[in-house]
């Protein structure tokens, strides 16, 4: 079964979690104890629907405020996918919640509220799933039956984001509008009546048709070395195995590799998945691979196919979004997370500050605070093997860590 | 429960050259390359992980992925059993045999040594449940054997507030989860750096549902204890749930009537808080069926989170599971 991770976005009262909740009803994901929960919550709050948020809206303080605050994750399936939904707080203080759901999604789901059309918020949105170079946006254009299911607006508001898109750097991403009303229904899972103007695909066709191997990025093989596996037992005496999972491309028996950082050569001997041996290993898998010759490799290596070396630097520049509420200095000291590869860093200089609404950027910054973007200059204490981000979704992403909190402070994607 | 692994089939693949008989490339279940990616990275990240065995189906699946992310090494960390003496006995039998069979150590902790040491008090009454007890046993045993990393079987779909918790979740000396301050997870990311005293669960199969376990259970031919599927059994009803009649631990008043049914159990938690389910589903096949077509969420038949609808939050803000 395929699995399609999609993030959403929008703002407090654009009805995402509604709108959660409608694709969870409509396709009958939801079960008898739960439905019940919500008619019964549903009626003591007086409502004359059913309020499809209170399916999503998991921890007591979001109960009490009526707001996500936190990345949940929903989940529900149909007969060709299983569907894994990051429910992202569009609130403007919580951009690090949708950069988190955004960087394990295939897909993004933007929610504007059809009266309020394209706001400061919407380019927020927009702006993160550009920097994190999600493949697939659908704009789902919600309460349409509160402006009439009126195609004017529909089309003025579409008109409004196309020339949104017009500031992206990411000419490959896909963008698809929708017109819905998630409490009502229309166009999510069914065709609605009311919007007899409207020909294109609902929600739920469009994410059906999803080609999951075209939406991943693809780069080339890189193979970083988890785990080493030594049986030493007496059927497998001199067994020597590397764990670990596949990125960007595939590998296959045969193929000449390069080690990092000992640049020593070999050529992948076998591939294994549990017990069994297979000629290819597939992008994403976690496979076991043995090579030719015996070479002296740990974790943290990387494996890569010979001719094709990522970048070996002691120092990179990236894009980071900040996400602590210890603020990022100028000559601060972190952990650098790349992959399963840690080294210490330093911040050499913040470049400037980038406005995540598309306004530009902000020059003399000294220091970071949480939700902030920013171009930042690093300097190692050993070299890593990088790619840049738009070139490589994973070898080109890494995360702060603070040395002191052993906090996950902040995401990085290098240019 | 694993499949025999035929060793001279592999070791002559090993030596031949060129001839797959599996066909070119494996399975492309992405939660199970996940889930192997995480076993992999508390085996890398930590140096004294335990994975959390309770004999259901969730924890007998984590065995079998980390069988499969070590093969041909043992699974390089031990099992613990939290035990709340309210198991069914079919699930003690199988946990035995299964230790066995993979040559794991198993470690055993009872909540009724928490009870006779005064740590806890026992609950009474008609809902009387030792599964909040459970916290303080697993508590302990953490800090009797210092365990950095437990892995558990809990899944995001299960719950409201499961749905939030991170694959590495951080908890304190107390053993709390502070719900509020979780370290955002990232692309593939996980950061295992903890100070001493912390400690991290972690939840391979945190993106699986319910329906992708038994499917999973039913590929790989997983042995699972016999109560999982449906048999004759004595019970009595309350509140519309279904309980064993067969167990002095479930509280049975007076007035509620035995009879016999065939049924079987979704979940295997502590007998005295499991409700079963009227089922005919005798085999795998049957089983997946069944939950395919369901309309009662797995936990519909645990009672413990019925109590209020922030029952989760609070256990496991106080460090349960």
């Amino acid at each position: 079964m395929e699995v399609l991770k999609i993030a959403t976005a929008g703002s407090v009262d654009d009805g995402k979690s509604t709108l959660i909740g409608r694709l969870l009803y409509d396709t009958k994901s939801l079960t008898d104890d739960k439905l019940e929960a919500i008619e019964k919550t549903s009626k003591l709050k007086g409502y004359d629907y059913l309020d499809f948020s209170l399916a999503t809206d998991g921890l007591v303080a979001e109960r009490e405020q009526g707001i996500t605050i936190d990345v949940a994750h929903i989940y529900f399936s149909t007969v060709s996918k299983s569907y894994i939904i990051a429910d992202t707080p569009g609130h403007v203080e919580y951009t690090r919640n949708m950069v988190t759901g955004a960087s394990t999604s295939q897909a993004a789901i933007i929610l504007i509220d059809a009266r309020k059309g394209v706001i400061e918020q919407t380019n927020r949105h927009f702006f993160i799933n550009n920097l994190l170079r999600v493949k697939d946006v659908v704009v789902a254009i919600n309460k349409m039956d509160l402006v009439d299911f009126s195609e004017e607006r529909y089309n003025q508001i579409k008109s409004d984001f196309e020339q949104l898109m017009e500031k992206r750097d990411y000419e490959d991403q896909k963008i698809t509008f929708i017109p819905v009303s998630a409490l009502k229904g229309d166009n999510v899972v069914n065709h609605s009546e009311n919007t007899p103007w409207y020909n294109g695909q609902t929600l739920l066709e469009h994410l059906e048709e999803l080609d999951l191997q075209d939406i991943y990025n693809i780069g080339t093989p890189r193979f970083p070395v988890q785990h080493v596996i030594r049986p030493k037992t007496d059927d497998f005496h001199d067994f020597r195995g590397f764990a670990g999972k596949v990125y960007g491309g595939e590998l296959n028996v045969g193929d000449e590799v390069v080690i990092l950082p000992s640049m020593t050569k070999s050529r992948i001997k076998g591939i294994y998945f549990h017990d069994k041996k297979y000629k290819t290993a597939p992008r994403r898998s976690s496979v076991t691979i043995t090579l030719e010759d015996e070479v002296n490799i740990s974790r943290g290596d990387m494996l890569v196919k010979a001719g094709d070396l990522p970048i070996i630097d002691k120092q990179f520049t990236a894009t980071v979004s900040w996400m602590d509420s210890e603020k990022l200095t100028t000559g601060g000291k972190y952990i650098v997370q790349h992959g399963i590869n840690k080294v210490l860093a330093k911040v050499d200089s913040i470049e400037h500050k980038i406005l995540p609404d598309y306004s530009g950027i902000e020059e003399g910054v000294e220091a970071l605070g949480m939700n902030d973007i920013a171009q930042v200059k690093f300097r190692l204490n050993k070299p890593i093997f990088y790619d840049v981000f738009k070139s490589h979704r994973t070898n080109g992403s890494f995360i702060l860590i603070d040395t002191r909190t052993n906090h996950t402070a902040g995401v990085g994607f290098i240019r | 429960m694993s499949k025999k692994v035929n060793l001279e089939t592999v070791l002559e693949e090993i030596q031949s050259t060129g001839t797959f008989e599996n066909g070119d490339r494996p399975n492309a279940n992405a939660l199970e390359h996940e889930a192997i990616y995480i076993m992999r990275e508390v085996a890398a990240q930590f140096e004294r992980p335990v994975l959390l065995f309770s004999g259901g189906k969730d924890s007998i699946t984590l065995v079998r992925l980390a069988q499969k992310a070590f093969w041909p090494a043992k699974i390089p960390f031990p099992l613990m059993h939290i035990d709340t003496g309210h198991n069914f006995p079919e699930t003690i039998e199988f946990r035995d045999r299964l230790v066995k069979e993979l040559g794991v150590e198993l470690i055993v902790r009872n909540v009724q040594d928490s009870i006779d040491q005064g740590k806890v008090v026992e609950e009474t009454g008609k809902y009387a449940s030792r599964n909040i007890l459970q916290t303080t046993t697993l508590l302990d045993a953490i800090e009797e054997f210092k365990f950095d990393a437990c892995i558990g079987g809990a899944r995001r779909d299960e719950e409201k507030a499961r749905a939030k918790e991170r694959i590495f979740s951080v908890r304190d000396d107390f053993g709390q989860w502070d719900e509020k301050n979780q370290r955002p997870e990232l692309f593939d990311m996980l950061n295992g750096q903890i100070e001493m005293g912390q400690n991290v669960r972690v939840f391979p199969i945190s993106n699986w549902t319910e329906l992708d376990v038994w499917s999973y259970i039913q590929k790989e031919d997983i042995e699972i204890p016999s109560i999982y599927f449906a048999h004759k059994r004595n019970i009595f009803l309350r509140d519309g749930l279904i309980w064993s009649a067969e167990d002095d631990v479930v509280f049975r008043a007076e007035d509620e009537v035995v009879e016999e049914r065939t049924v079987r159990f979704r979940t295997v938690g502590d007998m005295s808080c499991t409700a079963a389910v009227e089922s005919y589903a005798d085999t795998i096949n049957k089983v997946v069926a069944e939950i395919r077509d369901s309309k009662i969420s797995e936990r519909g038949a645990r009672i413990d989170d019925k109590r209020s609808e922030a029952a989760m939050e609070k256990r496991k803000q106080q460090g349960y599971f």
